[in-house]
């Protein structure tokens, strides 16, 4: 992967667009425009030129590549099955590759970020530990209060509103590395815990593997596994993205799963279909597939192996609603699960979103990259949330979670945000 | 040439950056070589509009009127000394009168906008081509789109009661009304419904709506010889029954379907039947039950009837995802959109697999069996120039075929570049020369998406 570029890609990749436009209804970016440039038949054909030497991969090329939200729609709308998640990698990595040499100090804070925080996991757990004490003496908000914010750069007071509470303890103290069900184990399955899932929803982590628990599931977590490099390769850094699927691989070698699961839909897409980071028949290639030919996201895996319904009798609670993650749903077609699985507990009302199939703008760290263009995205999803009248949302990706939440606390209506996971587990409980 | 000047006069500016112009140098047609315009304009009012034209005029730069580009013959594909003129932000519902059953709008709105509005007070607009969730209702009207209910509700034209059209050199003209019944003076508003963007650019549309049908219901039948299928068809219309759908797929479209979407289609399938009636319930229900006897005294392998709109949607998924199915195969998907008289279908159908085999090429084939409108789908490679040349000769054959059947090059695609060699042959000299003339006369410059329909 990461000596592929749009020249040596695989050409019938860029040709198996046939630009039909299926795409444009269901993008975003151009939905917002009515531009074609920001839709994906149009980026394809940005692509296509400079494959064949018709455009050179111009600043222009590299922002419109980072426009893309990368949320995967055109996949599940287009007909002729165009692979445009390699094709965006491709070209953000080249284009990255271009473009750092004239910005050092951009790629400093993206070394930073990408290279080194996110691919360690203890320091991140170092920094979540700070940002939690910081969090915790109230000096936030004092420091918010001064108004000494202002004093930042408009995109890093922008960063600042959004920063996440820090949840302590993190993942590794709340469970064991074994953990069995109180049943006989039925299966044996691995868990990941992701970098940010790690540090900042470390219940919903324990949640699932309640859930797991519950369902017959004997855990095995490793400790000191970190980020699996997702968020590296969806912003063109495929070497960094590289060396964290190694690392992640070894942490679950010699176990013998049935499954390794993942609650993140962002890092299950990207886990699915690890070995594309790697040259074909290489000794990396051939551990990466059979470590991804393992991984289930956990709705699925669960009503693949026939989960328990929580035993409640039929009230309405509360109403609640369920926003599909893109990875989830585009990245990976799991769409019925995740509602059969909600539909089960009885005590609540579920009920649609409109549009829940869009993008909300969060889209890895777009929403930090791109706050404008995020934040009418979410502003457009939490319309349609208010219009359910749910007090309760549902959905199953930190990014989303962290995102919207961040936003819906300008508005007046208070949601209550949760992981559909920690929503079953709590009605497991409920019943028990 | 003043560019500056003109935008001035705009509300949106015009797209100038060769990323931009990349971006419009294409439409949804296969093997056509993309060509970069001058520049993009997105008018936003017919004033806007009809000031683009003049612009045009003056400065001899050819206009290629443009909504989302899905077009299948190329009719949109920029040329040299270009501009490319999109409707896109042309996208207002005017007015909505379900008391006249008309809707008033602005070119670039999807055809979907207006399925939706019409739907949500009980009416319906019927036309629907397969790119409807995109397209836009200028494009549709300029292209005279089809779509799946041809044979019952017929096409495009049958429901543009009128529009304001932008002729060469800026002037606005309105014809038509909300009148059901019209004879003043010549209907010449026909001319310019399917004229591809050669004889002006609309910049509002009426159109007619109808009363949406109560209930639907779904049948699929299966067919060891398309021969069977179409004498399904004939005998259904000889009832007389007017079904809204009436699709099929041949046995290299069901082979394929099978390979990616596995809905259970048997292998060794000849040919497959998707009917719908739709109508009062009680009426619907009676349909349905005849069309099922016709469909096995006629011979088909099996023939189901959807309980449910559960079932009904399994059902239309075989043909739903025919051209999904095909596009998968190979990296380039020429689709072809030939017509017959529906008594000749079978045998059109026939030719096609002879000439696939003759000429070495794939070709899967589905379409609208009810109005005679095949669909001959190339799975090729345009990187591959010998088969391409080879796929262009069977192509060639096709076409002459379905004269000869007494059948038409373009059912519902228009002919744009791709087929305008063919358009002599296909409509006869004098009507040639005819459509030539009406050309000259109302863009005697040659500034209206020149180089398309006539070669």
């Amino acid at each position: 992967m990461s000596t592929k570029t749009l020249h040596t890609l695989d050409f019938s990749i860029l040709q198996q667009c046939m630009h039909c436009g299926m795409c444009l209804p269901t993008c975003p970016t151009y939905q917002e425009t009515k531009l074609e440039m920001h839709s994906p038949r149009g980026r394809i054909a940005l692509m296509r030129a400079i494959a064949e030497d018709r455009l050179e991969l111009t600043e222009t090329f590299h922002e419109e590549m980072n426009y893309c939200l990368g949320c995967l729609a055109c996949e599940t709308a287009c007909p002729a099955g165009v692979d445009y998640n390699q094709l965006l990698e491709v070209s953000r990595f080249e284009a990255e590759k271009k473009v750092a040499t004239k910005k050092p100090f951009r790629s400093l804070i993206r070394k930073g970020l990408l290279g080194v925080l996110f691919s360690r996991q203890w320091l991140l757990r170092l920094v979540g530990r700070g940002l939690w004490i910081y969090q915790k003496l109230k000096l936030q908000e004092m420091v918010r209060k001064s108004g000494v914010l202002n004093l930042l750069p408009k995109l890093l007071k922008e960063w600042e509103k959004k920063t996440p509470t820090v949840q302590v303890p993190f993942s590794c103290d709340r469970m064991a590395v074994l953990e069995k069900p109180k049943t006989p184990s039925r299966y044996k399955v691995g868990m990941l815990t992701g970098c940010v899932q790690d540090i900042l929803f470390a219940d919903v982590n324990r949640d699932t593997v309640d859930v797991l628990l519950h369902n017959g599931c004997e855990v095995y977590t490793p400790p000191t596994q970190g980020c699996c490099g997702s968020l590296q390769i969806h912003n063109g850094e495929a070497k960094w993205s590289e060396y964290l699927a190694s690392r992640l691989i070894q942490e679950f070698e010699n176990q013998s799963l049935d499954a390794i699961i993942t609650n993140s839909a962002g890092c299950g897409s990207h886990l699915k279909n690890l070995h594309s980071l790697f040259e074909k028949e290489s000794e990396s290639y051939v551990k990466a597939k059979a470590f991804s030919s393992k991984v289930k996201d956990i709705h699925e895996w669960l009503v693949e192996i026939g989960y328990k319904e929580p035993d409640l009798s039929k009230e309405n609670q509360t109403k609640f609603t369920y926003h599909d993650a893109c990875h989830l749903c585009h990245g990976q077609k799991i769409t019925q699960q995740p509602r059969e699985l909600l539909k089960s507990i009885q005590d609540h009302e579920y009920c649609e979103l409109k549009d829940s199939q869009v993008c909300c703008g969060s889209a890895g760290i777009y929403n930090l990259i791109q706050p404008e263009t995020a934040g009418i995205m979410g502003a457009h999803k939490l319309e349609n949330i208010f219009k359910t009248g749910a007090q309760v949302v549902v959905t199953s990706n930190p990014g989303c979670m962290m995102h919207l939440k961040s936003l819906s606390q300008e508005s007046q209506v208070k949601l209550e945000w949760k992981h559909s996971v920690s929503m079953l587990a709590e009605a497991y409980r409920r019943s028990s | 040439m003043d560019l500056i000047a003109l935008q001035k006069s705009l509300r949106e500016p015009l797209l100038l950056g060769i990323e931009d112009l990349l971006a419009y140098s294409y439409d949804g047609t296969a093997g056509i070589e993309p060509q970069k315009p001058l520049f993009v304009a997105f008018p936003t009012s017919a004033e806007e509009l009809s000031l683009l034209l003049e612009w045009a005029q003056t400065y001899r730069v050819a206009v290629i009127p443009r909504g989302s580009g899905t077009g299948l013959s190329g009719g949109t594909v920029p040329i040299a000394n270009s501009f490319v003129l999109c409707s896109s932000k042309m996208n207002r519902i005017l007015e909505f009168d379900p008391e006249n059953l008309t809707i008033l709008v602005e070119p670039g709105v999807t055809t979907v906008e207006i399925a939706q509005k019409a739907e949500s007070v009980g009416l319906f607009y019927p036309p629907d081509p397969g790119s409807m969730k995109i397209s836009t209702i200028g494009g549709n009207v300029a292209n005279n789109s089809g779509g799946l209910r041809g044979l019952k509700y017929g096409v495009t034209k049958d429901y543009v009661m009128g529009f304001e059209i932008v002729l060469a050199g800026g002037n606005r003209v309105w014809f038509g009304n909300k009148c059901v019944k019209d004879v003043a003076g010549y209907s010449i508003k026909d001319f310019f419904v399917g004229s591809e963007g050669t004889l002006g650019v609309f910049s509002k549309i009426l159109l007619r709506l109808v009363p949406k049908p109560k209930s639907k219901k779904t049948l699929l039948a299966v067919y060891s010889s398309m021969e069977q299928a179409a004498k399904t068809v004939s005998q259904i219309v000889a009832y007389p029954i007017l079904p809204c759908t009436l699709e099929f797929l041949d046995r290299t479209t069901i082979q394929c379907v099978e390979a990616y979407a596995k809905v259970g289609l048997p292998q060794n399938a000849e040919a497959v039947l998707l009917m719908e009636t739709d109508g009062h319930p009680a009426v619907v229900a009676e349909e349905a039950q005849i069309m099922e006897e016709i469909a096995r005294k006629s011979g088909a392998v099996s023939v189901t009837i959807a309980k449910d709109e559960q079932e009904a949607l399994r059902l239309a998924s075989a043909r739903r995802s025919a051209f999904a199915s095909l596009a998968r195969v190979a990296p380039t998907t020429i689709l072809e959109d030939i017509t017959v008289p529906r008594s000749r279908l079978a045998e059109m159908v026939a030719v096609i697999q002879k000439v696939a085999v003759d000429y070495q090429v794939r070709i899967g084939t589905f379409g609208h069996m009810g109005d005679g409108n095949l669909h001959p789908t190339f799975l090729t490679n345009e990187k591959n120039h010998e088969e391409m040349k080879r796929v262009e000769k069977a192509m060639e054959v096709i076409f002459e075929q379905a004269i000869a059947l007494g059948g038409t090059i373009t059912g519902e695609h228009g002919v744009g570049t791709a087929k305008k060699a063919f358009l002599e042959k296909g409509v006869g000299t004098g009507a040639y020369g005819m459509m030539k003339s009406l050309k000259n006369l109302w863009d005697p410059q040659n500034i209206l998406n020149p180089g398309k329909i006539f070669s």
